[in-house]
Parts: C-alpha cells; sequence; structure tokens
C-alpha cells in the first residue's frame, strides 16, 4: 500500500511551469489575427453620460469599433454592468475601443469625446446618512429587502454623538441573541469605542486581463479566475449563453483575494467585442485600471460596547457598524463580522446593528476573511484593554472566551463541527514563549519600545455537496477533474489526494485535470470562503469511493468472489487474502471500457451537477469513471481557528513599527500539505500585517478622485515589512464531518496577523487603542508625542 | 479629450552613444526632449500620458557617464553609475559613507540595479496632485489642490512651500548635500558646476522645475570633494514600508568632532520642503558645542525653525526634529 498522501509535502503540478515562466497566465495567450482593447474610464465620481462622440477615433488607422453600455444587457439596480452610462465612481469603465494594436487603441480613447453630466458623490457613509446629505446612486443610499431604497439619519443622531463617537441613527439590519440588559448588569467592566476601518483594494498581482474569441458557435475565453466551473457558469449566465458554448480557459491565477470569485464583469467586453467584430480580442488590464476594477474590502466605521465579568468573562456586546460597500451590488462584510465576534468571544448576550451605505467608490466585493478580517483587528485591542483594567493575563482572557465544540454562535445559534482554539491558544502560547514575552511589554530599550500581541481570528471552513470526478485510463493511471480552479494555493492539487488515498494510488501515477472547461470538468464549489480544501477533498473522496468500488465489482466479476473481497493499492486491485490474486488498474479500466454502463460513464448518477453530468458524459468510454456528489454527513458548519502571536518594536521617536517575531496556529482539521497551511498562515498573517500597518485609499473629499491608485502609493506590504522567519504550528486534529478531516484555512491568519499587530502596537503604546487602521507612522508618532491626530476620529479614506 | 493611462504613447527614440552627440540632440529638440537613464520617474511619466516628448533621449550607451573615479582625494562618479553601484562601491562606503547608505535605502534592490545617482537627483516631485495631471501651478496651471483645508497632504512640505507644496523625494540628495558635492552640467554651451545645495531649486526660483537642470542640459558627474572623507556620518529614512517607499522625512549629516567637540557639521533633510533643506540654524546651534544629548536636543529643536504643517502633516514636525537630533547624537543607527 502507498503511504498516505493526506499530510505529506507534495510540490504541486504547476509548480515547475510557474517557476521556469512557462505558465502561461490570461495575458499570455494568442490567437490568429488577435487584436486590442482599452477602455475609456470615468474621470468623475458620479456623471451621467449625455453624448459619445467617437467618429474621430472611428477614423484612425487600425481602430476597428467601440463597445457601450448600450450594447450590454441593462440588469436591475443595483447591479453592475462592465460599461456604464452612469458611472458611479472615478474610474468606472464607460466604453471599450477595438484596436490592431494597444497603441493605436489608446491613441484612439484620447480622441473619444464624452460629454458627461456632473452628478452629486459621496465618499463617506456618515455623509450620505446626513439629513441632507449626497445619495451615491440616484435611487437610493442603500439596499435592504431586494431593493435600493435611502435612510437619513437626524440632526439629532449626530448632534448626540458628538465629534468623536459614532452616531447610531436608523439601522437596516439586526440581530440578537440573550438579554442584552442582563449582560451588561453582569458585568464588572463597560468599555466603549468608537473604531474605523479602512477600505483597500485587493490588489493581485495579475490584473483581471482577458481574451476571448468565437469559434463555430462557442466562446473560447481565457480569462484569470479563482474558481474554474464557476466562472464557466457565470459566463454563460452573463453573456446569456448555453453552458455548452462556452469554453473557459484560466489554469493560472496571479491572485484573486476574493476579487476574482466567479472571473470579473469585465470578461463580457472582450467576448462582446469578439462578437462583433469576428476576431480574437486581448484585453489586458494595466495596474492603474485594476485598482479601480480589481473590488475592494468594505470599510467598516463601527461602536462597540463590550462588558467583562472580574474573571474576563464576556458579557455583553453592542455592536452598530456603518459600511462603506461602495455603489454596486449588496455586502454582508458587517453582519459577518457580528456573527465572528459572537463567535469568537461567545458572549452571554449580543445586539448588533448596521447601515451599509453606498458610496461613489469603487466596487466592493469579499476580500480574504470578508468581515472577520475587519471585526478581529478592530476588537482585540479592546480585549486587551479589558484585561489590563481587570488585571488578567491576556492570552488566559481569550481562553476563558474562546469556543468549543458545544459552542453556538451568530443570529441563528450556529453550530460547529469542532473548535480547537483553546488547543491553538495553547500551542501558540508555548512556541511564542508567551509568558517570558509578555513581561517585556512596553519596555524602552533606547527609543524602541517592545509591544506583545495577540490576535484570534475565525473564518468559515469548508462547504458541501459538489462533485468529484476522477477516470482509470487504460494506462494505468489516475486522471482526477478538478472544476475548482488554481487561485495559488494549491488546494485543486492537494484534494486530489483524497481520491488517490481511498485508491491508494501512488501521487506520481496521479494526473490533476483543471482549469480549462474543454478537459471535461465537475461542478464545483467557489475556490472562495475557504471552501475548497473542506468542500473537495469530500468530492474527491467520493468519486475515490465510487472508483473503488467499481475496481471491487470488476475484479470479482472476473476473479471470483465478493467484491469486499478486493482491495486497491499500488495501481492494483486484489484479493486482500491473497494480493497477488488481482488485475492492474490499466486492466480494470479495458474491463470497464467493455462493459460500459455505470463503468465507463455512459450511466450516471442522477444527483450529480449537470456541469458534471456533461463532463462525464465527455469522458465516457475512456476509463473506468468515478464520479459522485459529496453526500457525507453535513450537520454543522466547519469553522476555522487561528491565533496569532507577535512582537513589535515600535521607535518612540519616528513612529515605525518593526514586526520582529510572529507565531501563527491554525485550528484547520487535518492538515493537507504542511508546506501549503504554512503558506496560508504566513501570506494571510502578512497581508494583515499590510492590513494593520501600511494599506490604504486616499481620497480628495473635494473632487472625489483617489491618489492611493499605484502600488506605491496604495502600499501593500512587501517581504521586508514582516519578519524574515515566522513560526507556525497547527492543531491538527481532524475535523469529523470531513472523511480525511480537513478544514478550509485561507482566511483566519489575515485577521489574526492583523490583529496580532494592532494589539502589539496598543501595547507598546501602554495599552493606548488608536481604534483605526492602518496604524501609519503619522498616527503613531502624533500619539507618541501627544500632538492632534492627523485625521478625525471618523475619517475614512485619508 | 478623454484620458487614457498606462500605455506609452510613441516617440522618437535616441541612443547616442557619447555626451556630445547627447547635447546635440538636447540642443536639436529643446523642451521637446527628454532624457532617458533609469526610467523609474521617467516612465511613470511617460505611462501616465502627462509628459509627452517628441524625443527621447536615452543615455544607455554613454560610457563616459558611469563609474567612479578618483579625484584629489574625492571622487567623481558618473551620473548614470547606477545606485546599487554607489551603494556598494568600496571608495564610497569607506569614505563618504553617508551617500553609499542613502543610496542603499532607495526603493527596491530591483529599482536599485536599474536607478542612477543622476536620476535620482534629479527625480520631479511625488505629488499625487501634480502627478495625477491635475492642472496645478507647477504644471503651469493656476492653482494648488493639496493646500487647501480639505487637500489630502499628509506627504507635503511643512516648509519653502510657494504657491506648491510639493516635496523633494530624493533619498542621495541629502547626502550629497551633506557632502558639499558639485554637480557638473553640461549643455551647448559648455560645462558648469553648481554646488549640491544650489543644484536644486523651490517653486519661489522656478516652480516648473525642481533642479537648475534646463531641457537642453546633461547632469554628467557627481564630484565629492574630499572635505568631509571619514567624517561622522548619520542617515536615516523614515517611510510607511520598507520598500519601495519614499522618504516622509529623511536625514542626512556629516560631522567632524574633536575632544567630544562637533567641531562642523553640515545637515540635510529631505520630504519637508520642495528642495532638500540644509539645516544651516542647526549647524550654527551645535558648531563648538559637546556631542552629547543635550546638544542633540538644541540642535533638533533648531530644526523647526520657519516650519508650518498643512492640515494632515504636522507629524513631519516631530519626526524631523526627532531625526535631526538622531543624527546628532554621535551613534549611527
Amino acid at each position: 500500500m502507498a503511504e498516505k498522501l493526506i499530510g505529506q509535502d507534495i510540490a504541486p503540478p504547476d509548480l515547475e511551469t510557474k517557476v521556469t515562466g512557462r505558465a502561461r497566465f490570461a495575458e499570455d495567450f494568442r490567437a490568429e489575427g488577435m487584436v486590442f482593447a482599452k477602455l475609456l474610464l470615468s474621470p468623475m465620481p458620479h456623471a451621467r453620460v449625455r453624448r459619445i462622440d467617437a467618429s474621430r477615433a472611428l477614423r484612425m488607422p487600425g481602430v476597428l469599433g467601440i463597445l457601450t453600455a448600450d450594447d450590454l444587457p441593462d440588469p436591475e439596480p443595483p447591479s453592475e454592468r462592465p460599461l456604464t452610462n452612469e458611472p458611479l465612481y472615478v474610474g468606472e469603465p464607460i466604453l471599450a475601443l477595438a484596436a490592431v494594436d494597444e497603441t493605436t487603441a489608446a491613441d484612439a480613447i484620447e480622441q473619444i469625446e464624452v460629454d458627461l453630466e456632473t452628478l452629486p458623490f459621496v465618499l463617506d457613509p456618515l455623509e450620505s446618512l446626513r439629513p441632507s446629505g449626497p445619495n451615491a446612486r440616484l435611487e437610493g443610499n442603500t439596499f435592504v429587502d431586494g431593493e435600493v431604497t435611502t435612510v437619513k439619519w437626524t440632526e439629532a443622531d449626530y448632534a448626540a454623538a458628538g465629534e468623536d463617537e459614532l452616531p447610531m441613527g436608523e439601522y437596516t439590519s439586526d440581530w440578537s441573541i440573550g438579554d442584552l440588559d442582563a449582560g451588561f448588569a453582569e458585568a464588572d467592566l463597560v468599555l466603549e469605542e468608537t473604531v474605523v476601518h479602512q477600505s483597500l483594494t485587493h490588489h493581485p498581482l495579475e490584473p483581471r486581463s482577458c481574451m476571448a474569441y468565437w469559434q463555430n458557435g462557442k466562446l473560447h475565453l481565457f480569462g484569470s479566475t479563482q474558481s474554474t466551473a464557476r466562472t464557466h457558469s457565470a459566463l454563460a449566465d452573463m453573456l446569456d449563453l448555453e453552458l455548452d458554448d462556452v469554453v473557459f480557459v484560466g489554469q493560472y491565477c496571479g491572485g484573486g483575494f476574493g476579487s476574482k470569485i466567479a472571473g470579473s464583469p469585465i470578461m463580457a467586453v472582450p467576448a462582446l467585442l469578439s462578437r462583433t467584430l469576428g476576431r480574437p480580442v486581448m484585453l489586458r488590464i494595466t495596474r492603474y485600471e485594476e485598482n479601480y476594477i480589481g473590488r475592494a474590502r468594505p470599510a467598516q466605521q463601527a461602536r462597540i460596547r463590550m462588558g467583562w465579568r472580574k474573571d474576563g468573562k464576556v458579557t455583553a456586546i453592542d455592536l452598530y457598524m456603518v459600511q462603506d460597500h461602495g455603489p454596486y451590488g449588496s455586502s454582508g462584510d458587517h453582519q459577518a463580522a457580528s456573527a465572528i465576534a459572537s463567535l469568537m468571544y461567545q458572549p452571554h448576550a449580543m445586539r448588533f446593528r448596521g447601515v451599509s451605505i453606498y458610496t461613489n467608490t469603487p466596487p466592493r466585493s469579499a476580500q480574504r476573511q470578508p468581515g472577520g478580517g475587519q471585526i478581529a483587528p478592530m476588537l482585540e485591542p479592546l480585549m486587551d484593554k479589558a484585561a489590563r483594567e481587570l488585571g488578567i493575563d491576556r492570552v488566559e482572557m481569550r481562553r476563558v472566551n474562546a469556543p468549543d465544540h458545544d459552542s453556538t454562535f451568530g443570529p441563528g445559534e450556529s453550530k460547529l463541527t469542532t473548535a480547537y482554539v483553546r488547543e491553538a491558544i495553547d500551542i501558540g502560547a508555548e512556541r511564542f514563549g508567551w509568558s517570558e514575552k509578555t513581561r517585556l511589554s512596553g519596555r524602552r530599550d533606547g527609543t524602541k519600545l517592545t509591544g506583545i500581541g495577540v490576535g484570534l481570528s475565525a473564518f468559515v471552513g469548508g462547504s458541501f455537496g459538489y462533485d468529484g470526478l476522477v477516470v482509470i485510463r487504460p494506462d494505468g493511471d489516475l486522471y482526477i477533474h478538478q472544476g475548482t480552479g488554481n487561485l495559488g494555493t494549491h488546494s485543486f492539487a492537494d484534494t486530489a489526494r483524497a481520491a488517490a488515498d481511498v485508491l491508494g494510488m501512488p501521487w506520481d501515477r496521479c494526473h490533476v485535470i483543471w482549469g480549462d472547461t474543454a478537459e471535461h470538468l465537475p461542478w464545483s464549489s467557489y475556490q472562495a470562503g475557504s471552501q475548497t480544501a473542506h468542500a473537495h477533498s469530500r468530492a474527491n473522496h467520493a468519486a475515490g469511493n465510487d472508483a473503488k468500488r467499481k475496481l471491487q465489482e470488476i475484479a470479482a466479476r472476473d476473479l471470483g468472489g465478493s467484491p469486499e473481497a478486493y482491495e486497491t493499492g499500488d495501481g492494483r486491485v486484489f484479493r486482500r487474502s491473497n494480493p497477488t490474486q488481482g488485475m492492474s488498474f490499466a486492466q480494470a479500466a479495458r474491463r470497464a471500457i467493455e462493459l460500459g454502463g455505470a463503468y465507463s460513464g455512459q450511466e450516471l448518477p442522477d444527483d450529480i451537477h449537470e456541469m458534471t453530468v456533461a463532463s462525464a458524459q465527455g469522458l465516457a468510454g475512456r476509463g473506468l469513471i468515478g464520479v459522485a456528489k459529496d453526500n457525507y454527513t453535513r450537520e454543522n458548519g466547519p469553522w476555522s481557528f487561528m491565533m496569532g502571536f507577535a512582537l513589535v518594536e515600535v521607535d518612540a521617536e519616528t513612529g515605525e513599527v518593526e514586526i520582529k517575531e510572529y507565531t501563527g496556529v491554525a485550528d484547520c482539521g487535518t492538515v493537507l500539505h504542511p508546506r501549503g497551511v504554512a503558506a496560508q498562515i504566513h501570506g494571510g498573517a502578512v497581508q494583515g500585517f499590510g492590513m494593520a500597518r501600511s494599506q490604504k485609499w486616499v481620497f480628495d473629499p473635494k473632487w472625489g478622485v483617489p491618489f492611493a491608485y499605484r502600488l506605491y502609493t496604495a502600499r501593500p506590504p512587501g517581504i521586508l515589512d514582516g519578519p524574515l522567519t515566522m513560526d507556525w504550528a497547527a492543531v491538527s486534529e481532524p475535523d469529523p464531518q470531513n472523511p480525511v478531516g480537513a478544514k478550509g484555512i485561507g482566511e483566519p491568519p489575515l485577521g489574526a496577523g492583523a490583529a496580532a499587530i494592532t494589539s502589539a502596537i496598543a501595547d507598546a503604546l501602554g495599552g493606548t487603542c488608536l481604534c483605526r487602521t492602518p496604524l501609519t507612522t503619522d498616527v503613531i508618532l502624533a500619539e507618541l508625542e501627544g500632538r492632534e491626530q492627523p485625521y478625525a476620529k471618523l475619517d475614512t479614506h485619508v | 479629450m478623454a484620458v487614457i493611462r498606462d500605455m506609452i504613447p510613441a516617440f522618437e527614440l535616441f541612443q547616442p552613444a557619447s555626451i556630445g552627440d547627447t547635447l546635440a540632440l538636447l540642443d536639436r529638440y529643446g523642451d521637446r526632449s527628454w532624457v532617458l537613464a533609469g526610467g523609474l520617474d521617467s516612465f511613470d511619466w511617460l505611462k501616465d500620458r502627462i509628459k509627452r516628448p517628441e524625443a527621447v533621449v536615452e543615455l544607455g550607451q554613454v560610457a563616459e557617464l558611469r563609474g567612479v573615479r578618483e579625484i584629489d582625494g574625492g571622487l567623481e562618479i558618473g551620473a548614470l553609475t547606477t545606485l546599487t553601484e554607489v551603494a556598494s562601491h568600496p571608495a564610497i562606503r569607506e569614505r563618504f559613507g553617508v551617500l553609499a547608505t542613502a543610496a542603499g535605502h532607495v526603493a527596491t534592490p530591483q529599482i536599485r540595479n536599474q536607478g542612477t545617482l543622476g536620476g535620482n537627483v534629479a527625480q520631479d516631485t511625488r505629488c499625487w496632485y501634480y502627478r495625477s495631471g491635475w492642472p496645478c501651478y507647477r504644471a503651469e496651471g493656476n492653482t494648488c489642490y493639496a493646500s487647501t483645508r480639505q487637500s489630502m497632504n499628509r506627504e507635503h512640505c511643512v516648509m519653502g512651500g510657494n504657491r506648491c507644496v510639493a516635496v523633494n523625494a530624493s533619498d542621495t540628495a541629502p547626502a550629497l548635500i551633506a557632502l558639499d558635492a558639485q554637480m557638473v552640467i553640461r549643455s551647448p554651451g559648455g560645462e558648469r558646476v553648481v554646488d549640491a545645495e544650489d543644484f536644486f531649486i523651490g517653486p519661489a526660483i522656478d516652480i516648473t522645475r525642481m533642479t537648475v537642470l534646463e531641457p537642453s542640459h546633461l547632469l554628467t558627474t557627481i564630484r565629492i570633494p574630499s572635505t568631509w572623507a571619514g567624517a561622522r556620518f548619520y542617515f536615516e529614512k523614515v517611510r510607511d514600508r520598507q520598500a519601495w517607499d519614499f522618504a516622509l522625512v529623511n536625514v542626512a549629516s556629516a560631522i567632524r568632532a574633536s575632544g567630544g567637540r562637533i567641531q562642523d557639521a553640515r545637515v540635510v533633510v529631505n520630504g519637508v520642503a520642495p528642495y532638500p533643506v540644509r539645516l544651516h540654524a542647526v549647524e550654527d546651534v551645535v558648531r563648538g558645542r559637546p556631542v552629547s544629548e543635550e546638544t542633540a536636543t538644541a540642535g533638533g529643536e533648531a530644526a523647526l525653525e520657519g516650519t508650518r504643517p498643512l492640515r494632515h502633516n504636522d507629524f513631519k514636525l516631530p519626526l524631523m526634529r526627532n531625526l535631526v537630533r538622531r543624527s546628532l547624537r554621535g551613534t549611527q543607527a
């Protein structure tokens, strides 16, 4: 029997092509006769297109045509079109132009005159909520119960709050559990703070470039995505095509962080231009454009009231949140943030109230740990403050409040599969050396102030019910078809090992097929929300089991005995009692083809998705087909947890922060791939460091125009902004609802990293919570020097 | 006319192989020409289609603009010498360490491999209103967008503003002024040598330029005299990220001390004015005083003379004061 593959370090199959530069990303594709498109972006934060005069551009040699919003279906507000006649943010694409090359296309864009009527705009939700404040959309400023509507607060609401507290007027969503008054009555300490978390652009390294052509009535689209199967279906929906008439190719993705979950709306542009022109069209998105159309995390302005018992137990949380969610759609980050707060600290009572307001800033979407990524760095310094006032060790405070397997949380009192939070805290405290390091809190050595921080973080770690599809071909090898996508986490390969382990197949005889829907891929989860590791280890396990059952049946049929008498391993199916008696997978695959029916995919289960049906039909007759829907247990929610520990030094004379040490410990079930988990823990932490320290938006409030649109002004973290080496570990207790024990771990590392830093900085400052992110040098230095803060308490986009 | 960014428009490219040929081209095209060295500043302008030269004169073939040579106990550094070479050159490190340290703090290793010393001192400001193509005074318009009550001016100046509140972003400029370097400028009219301190100009002198260089001028060489060789140097740069970031404030100093007393000092800061600022007031305060915390504190306070912060950059005052103080303490951080 081959050694189990789950839990081993195995380089993913795309590694070599990536490091040698042979991997083809979206903009590397070429097709005969390919032309290029460029976009014309809105210079105004809110305007109406009165007239477009492209006549001069269209007369230029090499210019082939334009595409405007009029050429696209008009969705119901607040949905977004990839081109618009009513731009709702600076940088929103108004039209696309195609030409024989990009230089010509850019020159031609400059020859287009767009007559824009300016409309009122707003950048800050708190301005839109004022009684006579502007609305970001003509239809209103919020989205409630499926409709765009308007919510305004009263002057009295603002007056009641004063300048430095968040006003709390009418809210549009709320929930509560327990008796809030009783919760606060039980408290020995109550703290109240106004906290601001900024918006930030995803900025994956690869912008969302895409190329499209049409061949024999089918759209072939090459793009950058997190989720292959889901982009395939999204494209069909967006362009009103049959699934069969779309071929989507996206094998490599230079990062998405939630901004490319099902591809991007902009993919429609080359698709439609190509259809009109009859030529392949490449749209290369530049960094400047990516800044605008590349999605962003919603900002939140919150008022938090929390109560603690003497022993550190959180008795009550009262959370009021105003969310800035850009101009389109709806966002549930604030609701997720509230549910995660209730999960992390298990208050006896909690109330959440919130509004999510449209602004004329770039569109939002999920960004790695949506909601959880914001709430952890907002709340953890408050936990510290309470611990300090109550004289309790901060790690002990987290242990006292940590959820366990029986905990419930959120408005629906949701249940968990497992929660090994105390274990993660203990392992982390031991590895980090908490009891010794915590004595360094606030120590001054020369100009350096030491801060020790902790950050607890949680996020959903899986989903259910998707399909697995594997083929044992007559060459005797196992082909695992993956519809999940390859956003860079290796999970497309790691989850394939669940099928291989069921069959006892060595990895060098396994082939992962991914990233091209012409290659017959099964229906899959979104590669988002840390779903893949859990969802697709389940689905591949199910498909592996289906293949194994078929191998056992074929062996029993040909060699006698019952199917259960047979086992599989090392590419053979053999009799348990006499392993020399059996047949190779190659022989079994040929027999499956001869036998037909379910063995070779001619007959399929009735519960699999139509996409899987089509793919299995495409593979029928090519070997022994294992295909199944994941019907494993699905009672409770698989949630993953992360505990981060950081040691920082704050320079008392400059406000600079150096992150000297970081330890992250995950509760992510069974570790599928140690190196992969390490990459998630470290990568997520570094992204969190950037969120806590440097990355932000800056808008001119008078003109509604952003400035942090280059990487050097947006300031995502670099490799020098964290420690050279970082420590990690995992509790590695299996999740009972997953056949291989896995839970996803893509998201919680971000919030843990960010929170450990906001906590550590507050610690270095003697327990002062500056209650905003990012904690840039200017903000910290103003505090250290006792000067006025550079921004007002509630300012965003500064 | 619609605006599009991130796509370099067509221009005529020249790659001369000598200073003479370069000057001839600059003379022919005048203000329609653009001198291209490492390209880190230039390509941003060109990609954004805001600066649209007719002719780009690329200096990569001009070998005589490269390298470090000994002169009279000092050094002569070709303007095209990369920042990596400056940061790692043994003679610069040994005698004029403040310049090597400053060059090593620019941007990223990749940018330092590509970027040149001449380009680093001649770079344009990074005021984001100006770099975004807004028609401000510096862009020959008639307002400054960065200095109103609502403006986003965290990274702008606290002194020396004059219709423009942008800052000089160079890390090597203050080091060169601290070393009393001279800039050798060639033009069709001949050669001119300018003190580094006078090379950088503020908006009061010419609001459209950061240095004395005119369109047909070429910075060929930077001379470091022996004067400050082996002095006690200090350089520090404070920024939001540890790589690929301009200074919020930086400081470079050169100090001669003897018997525990400061004989002479040159202290220069950047990121606080439209030009690197030599702090004569600080130098006057510390000259002749003992190397001590008291002297450092007095020098730091003197640095604030004449400063006036904008809405969002008050932090630059304590930052500049503290950096100057550190630079006078007597230990390199």
